[in-house]
């Protein structure tokens, strides 16, 4: 197993790298003053001219340029925020946490919700409730999330008032302990299913497909030959083969969820990453933006490792395989 | 290339291939979901291309007080926080998100064609290059770098289009390799090969043409994600400022959720029927090539 994981861990280098060299390229090629490209369109001091000139060797060859841009990036150095006034590693580590409460939040409602509906939809195939949940598959396919996200704001919180209409706290609240559980709850809400219906329906599409494929094997006609009832074929024999599926497509579309949770908090006004990067275009913060998408992008790379290592775990086949 | 140095296989295969085209359509015609997809999507684009007799006033022009609901002061859709027509910005606005959507798709295609191509039909070490680039951009989320290239770049509504397609190519590229891997052991391939004709030929003229049934399923998908993908990056605010989007539309309807819910129900029912109707065509193809729900 520690095998199996330290390859999966070494095949993710050359992609990061990729990525690195992909956002290098990309302020290389910005038009305009590379200084300006770098810090962003904001005016900046002669004296943090020449530091940032020092710093990523703007005076040296392309690929000396690239190395110090490597360089700084080991060294967990991400730049410094011109708008933010702080390394842009500290203004994004302060707001990683929100982040992964809304898209993790989302990933598990998704996994759950959406392996049940495909479970109804695949026992009830050709049926009504197979019929409405593939409809609902379908339109939640094409929803924008954070249109999604403006009518429930329109509706639960502007019209009815159940929900507030944004952030992660009440303004001036200083609740703590469970009260402040439960108000960051009630702030979740309306986001996270926003962000998740993509993702559900992607999860229930999957979950359809293998447990219509396992309800066709001979064990289950052996299972119900044997008089074992349904909820219990249901739960023993569809959901168990079904996992595999679901944990590979939750995944994948991590990356989606994670590059969703930024349309979706600035809809709602939620302090994660998503808020800082829309918020660092208007300000033209570019070694913010740059920031936030290498991160984006290492945790997007690091979910598909676990999903690998997990599909290892209930698998032993792959494990044995070493690779896909 | 002459036409009559076309060898009888490639005759052969180019027959059966049109002759499959008359079908297909025959065949997503019959399915209701490729029946639904396509004719709206033909309604779409006459309402993108005859947008100006279509749309009741100029959609920069003041037609009433603002913040008008639907039906009031003479509008169909209300008018927006300035009180220009609402539905005539919708219909203009269609333009957009066909041009974006059917330009990226089909550079997508382009790319991931060729790349696939190479890929499956030289296979070791070229393939083994190519499809580490290609699941690269399968993990790392795609609109995270669209959002960057459009903010650093100030793209216009073309370069946005390029950039989507770079984020979507991969996937058809593994689809077209795929399809090489098992069509280069085949008769006529080989037949070819032993002819003595070129890669070049082979790939373009014997290989792609047989390859593409399942790419089409991939491009109608490809054009509803690009789609949602331009409506997302206007609304964010790194589009096209100077090309009216729905996706623009939905940013200012933000503020004005309390107020005024058409400014934010219709564009974004706009982009769900167009996404919709693209992800039904591409059923109705999936059903029609008899590929099976691989989706």
């Amino acid at each position: 197993m520690a095998r199996f994981v330290a390859v999966r861990l070494l095949a993710a280098i050359p992609v990061l790298l990729g990525v690195v060299l992909a956002l290098f390229l990309m302020i290389e090629l910005a038009p305009g003053d590379p200084i300006q490209a770098i810090v962003g369109d904001i005016p900046v001091s002669p004296e943090f001219r020449a530091q940032v000139a020092e710093k990523y060797r703007l005076d040296d060859s392309i690929w000396q340029r690239f190395m110090a841009y490597v360089g700084n990036l080991l060294q967990g150095d991400l730049g410094y925020s011109t708008a933010g006034r702080q390394p842009v590693s500290d203004l994004i580590w302060s707001r990683l946490p929100p982040t992964m409460l809304l898209v993790g939040t989302s990933l598990v409602l998704a996994a759950v919700l959406g392996t049940a509906f495909g479970m109804i939809a695949a026992s009830a195939k050709g049926r009504w409730p197979d019929g409405f949940i593939n409809t609902w598959v379908l339109v939640a396919f094409a929803t924008p999330g954070f249109w999604l996200g403006q009518l429930l704001i329109a509706l639960f919180a502007l019209r009815l008032g159940w929900f507030p209409t944004g952030g992660m706290r009440s303004i001036g609240s200083q609740e703590a302990g469970w009260a402040g559980i439960v108000e960051v709850a009630h702030h979740l809400v309306l986001p996270v299913v926003a962000l998740c219906s993509l993702e559900m329906a992607s999860v229930t599409r999957v979950a359809r497909a293998s447990s219509i494929e396992v309800l066709s094997q001979d064990q289950i006609t052996t299972a119900r030959l044997k008089g074992i009832s349904r909820p219990h074929i249901l739960r023993r024999h569809v959901l168990r083969n079904s996992l595999l599926p679901v944990v590979t497509v939750i995944g994948f579309r991590a990356g989606t969820a994670l590059a969703g949770t930024v349309l979706i908090e600035s809809v709602f006004s939620w302090p994660g990453m998503g808020l800082l990067l829309t918020d660092s275009i208007v300000r033209r913060d570019n070694q913010v933006i740059i920031g936030i998408v290498l991160m984006l992008a290492v945790m997007a790379v690091l979910m598909n490792i676990l999903t690998d290592i997990l599909y290892g775990i209930l698998d032993p086949r792959i494990r044995a395989g070493g690779s896909r | 290339m002459s036409t009559n140095s076309t060898p009888a296989t490639s005759r052969l295969t180019r027959t059966w291939v049109r002759m499959g085209d008359q079908r297909l359509l025959a065949r997503l015609l019959r399915s209701p979901r490729g029946l639904f997809g396509l004719v709206t999507i033909v309604l779409l684009v006459l309402l993108a291309i005859f947008a100006e007799w279509l749309a009741p006033a100029n959609p920069n022009e003041l037609v009433g007080a603002p913040l008008q609901p639907p039906f009031s002061d003479g509008t169909i859709l209300g008018t927006d926080d300035i009180g220009r027509d609402v539905f005539s910005n919708l219909v203009i606005a269609s333009r957009a998100s066909l041009r974006v959507g059917v330009l990226a798709a089909a550079l997508a295609v382009l790319i991931g064609t060729v790349v696939g191509s190479i890929a499956g039909y030289f296979g070791g070490v070229v393939d083994a290059f190519l499809m580490r680039i290609a699941e690269m951009f399968q993990v790392v989320p795609g609109f995270a770098f669209a959002i960057v290239m459009a903010a650093v770049f100030d793209a216009s509504i073309n370069a946005v289009a390029v950039i989507i397609a770079l984020t979507a190519w991969s996937q058809v590229a593994r689809i077209v390799r795929a399809q090489f891997l098992s069509l280069r052991s085949r008769e006529f391939v080989q037949a070819a090969s032993v002819a003595g004709f070129s890669s070049r030929h082979i790939i373009a003229s014997e290989v792609l043409p047989n390859a593409l049934p399942p790419v089409l399923v991939q491009v109608a998908l490809d054009v509803g994600t690009a789609i949602l993908m331009e409506a997302g990056l206007s609304f964010l605010g790194v589009g096209d400022p100077n090309v009216p989007t729905w996706g623009q539309m939905l940013n200012s309807a933000q503020i004005f959720l309390g107020q005024a819910w058409w400014l934010s129900v219709f564009p974004g029912a706009a982009i769900l029927l167009t996404v919709v109707a693209f992800n039904m065509l591409a059923d109705g193809l999936n059903e029609a090539l008899g590929a099976g729900s691989k989706r």
